[in-house]
Parts: C-alpha cells; sequence; structure tokens
C-alpha cells in the first residue's frame, strides 16, 4: 500500500502486461488523447508493443479494478551509433493518483525489463515545457545524456 | 552561468536543512560547513523563511528548520530568490533586435537560456538530495 498527495485512500496497485481491453481506460487520461491523436493510435500501439515481444513492452497499472497508469518502452539497437539501450516513450498517471508512486513503480518495471533484456542505460525525451515529466525522471536518477535532440521546420 | 555569492548560500543552506528531515541547525554551524560568513548567511536565510521555506527559532538553541515541500521545490524556486535566471538582454525571443548580429546572437543565447531554465526547474530538492546521497563527500 502506498500513499498518493491527491487520495486520502491507499492505493493497492499491481503492475501487468497491458491487454486490448485496457485501451479505452488509457484513452481517458493520456495527456495527448484531447489532441490530435488518430482514433487508431493506441490500437496500433498494442500491436506493436502489447503482445508479448522480446524487446517491446507495454505495461499498465492497476489500482483495485481501475487502470490508473501505463507505460512503453522498448530496446533500441545501435540507434545513432549507441550501444543498444532502453527508450521509454510514453507514460501516463491518472490525475488523481499522481505523486503516489505509480509511475515510479511503472518505471522500475520497465527497467527491469530492459535489464532482463541485456542492456545497461534506459533513455527518454521530454518536452522542454513538461515540467512534470522532466522532474519525475529526474527524481528516478536520470541526467542529461550525451545527445542532444536537434530539428529544423522543413 | 555563474551564480551570485548570496544565491550559492543560499542553495547550501537550503539543502542542508532539507538534508536534516525537520532537524534544527544554527546558522553558526551552517556557516562553520561552509567556510563562510555568517552574517551574509544571516540575510540568505531570512530571505528563505520570508520564502516559506525555512522556519527560525529565536533564542538560546534556537536555528532554522526546512519546513517546505522538497518534493515540489526546485533549484529554480530557490535560485529566483536571489537573482532572475536568463541570459541578460535576451529574455525573450520576440524582442526587437537591431541588427542581424543581434537578432542571430538572440536565437543561439535564449535557446541556452530556455535549456538552463528548463533544467534547473526539474531538479527538486528532493533529488538534489539523492545526488548528494550517491555521489558523497563530506557531510
Amino acid at each position: 500500500m502506498i500513499e498518493s498527495e491527491f487520495t486520502e485512500t491507499p492505493l493497492d496497485i499491481r503492475i501487468r502486461k497491458a491487454v486490448v481491453s485496457d485501451l479505452p481506460a488509457i484513452t481517458t487520461f493520456d495527456e495527448r488523447s484531447d489532441k490530435d491523436v488518430n482514433p487508431g493510435y493506441w490500437q496500433e500501439m498494442f500491436a506493436r508493443y502489447g503482445d508479448d515481444h522480446d524487446k517491446q513492452l507495454f505495461l499498465v497499472c492497476e489500482n483495485g479494478d481501475e487502470i490508473v497508469g501505463f507505460i512503453i518502452g522498448e530496446v533500441r539497437d545501435w540507434e545513432f551509433g549507441s550501444r543498444p539501450c532502453g527508450w521509454v516513450f510514453a507514460l501516463g498517471v491518472r490525475p488523481d493518483v499522481r505523486l503516489g508512486g505509480v509511475a515510479t513503480q511503472l518505471y522500475a518495471a520497465i527497467c527491469a525489463f530492459f535489464k532482463e533484456a541485456g542492456v545497461d542505460k534506459v533513455r527518454t525525451m521530454v518536452a522542454r515545457q513538461n515540467n512534470d515529466f522532466h522532474s519525475f525522471f529526474r527524481s528516478q536518477g536520470m541526467m542529461a545524456g550525451p545527445y542532444i535532440q536537434l530539428e529544423k521546420d522543413l | 552561468m555563474k551564480l551570485q555569492q548570496s544565491t550559492l548560500l543560499g542553495l547550501y543552506a537550503v539543502l542542508e536543512l532539507a538534508k536534516a528531515e525537520g532537524g534544527q541547525l544554527s546558522a553558526a554551524g551552517i556557516a562553520d560547513k561552509f567556510d563562510v560568513s555568517i552574517n551574509h548567511l544571516a540575510k540568505v536565510l531570512r530571505i528563505l523563511v520570508r520564502a516559506g521555506h525555512l522556519k527560525a527559532a529565536r533564542g538560546a538553541g534556537g536555528g532554522y528548520r526546512y519546513t517546505g515541500n522538497a518534493k515540489r521545490t526546485t533549484l529554480m524556486d530557490i535560485i529566483e530568490l536571489f537573482e532572475p535566471v536568463s541570459i541578460e538582454g535576451f529574455e525573450g525571443r520576440d524582442l526587437p533586435h537591431g541588427t542581424d548580429v543581434e537578432a542571430g546572437l538572440a536565437v543561439a543565447l535564449v535557446e541556452i537560456s530556455e535549456l538552463m531554465q528548463a533544467t534547473l526547474q526539474s531538479i527538486t530538492l528532493r533529488t538534489m538530495l539523492k545526488i548528494m546521497q550517491s555521489r558523497g563527500g563530506k557531510t
């Protein structure tokens, strides 16, 4: 049981692999859902990462019988010349249970998967203005890495 | 980026007191640890008290204790009490720049400034305490 700063009720959480029936709940609190997300986006994500794969993982966090968080990542090989490493590229926690340890447990679970897959480094990318995500990943010990992301309008 | 002495003292003091987890420390003890002037430190501590990060107890056996929320307070929150965090003269991308040189330089300096601000806003005192613990050093 863990305490959330936003709920009086202690959370009773369990981390497991995602199943198709989790997707409607996830879309309700994925911060990108209210933007221009393709309706088939989550179906496609599940097809690519949700089944049993050696290098991809899609986890959800249950609090009782409710889905309150998710994380998706994969092992990428030799991207930009770097040794294989784990990438976390999607993470979400339902707003009313944030600061309750949900993201920390999801992150720990995906890091264990990466380690099991044989890599010794985990990376992610966050929007400069997304202070909550940036702070969360730093609180897990992540620091700026040796690469800088660059872009240009085309 | 070169932080002013007051800013550094503010960071030293707030981190030292947050590390004490509610315990009380004297200004003299903190000044001694970081080998700084107690008068200068006292001014800095007053600013931190006024901002609600510390509480002061007066009298014999008095001192300071951390009363903020270390999970929500960032390095930026502390630094901004003492000095602005930006590259002077290039705070906004929309500022008019007279020459092509100024305009070009502004783009580069704004990028640096935004990265610096994003980093300082993302590192909480709690994260700093973890970093301090993992890096070791004289306690």
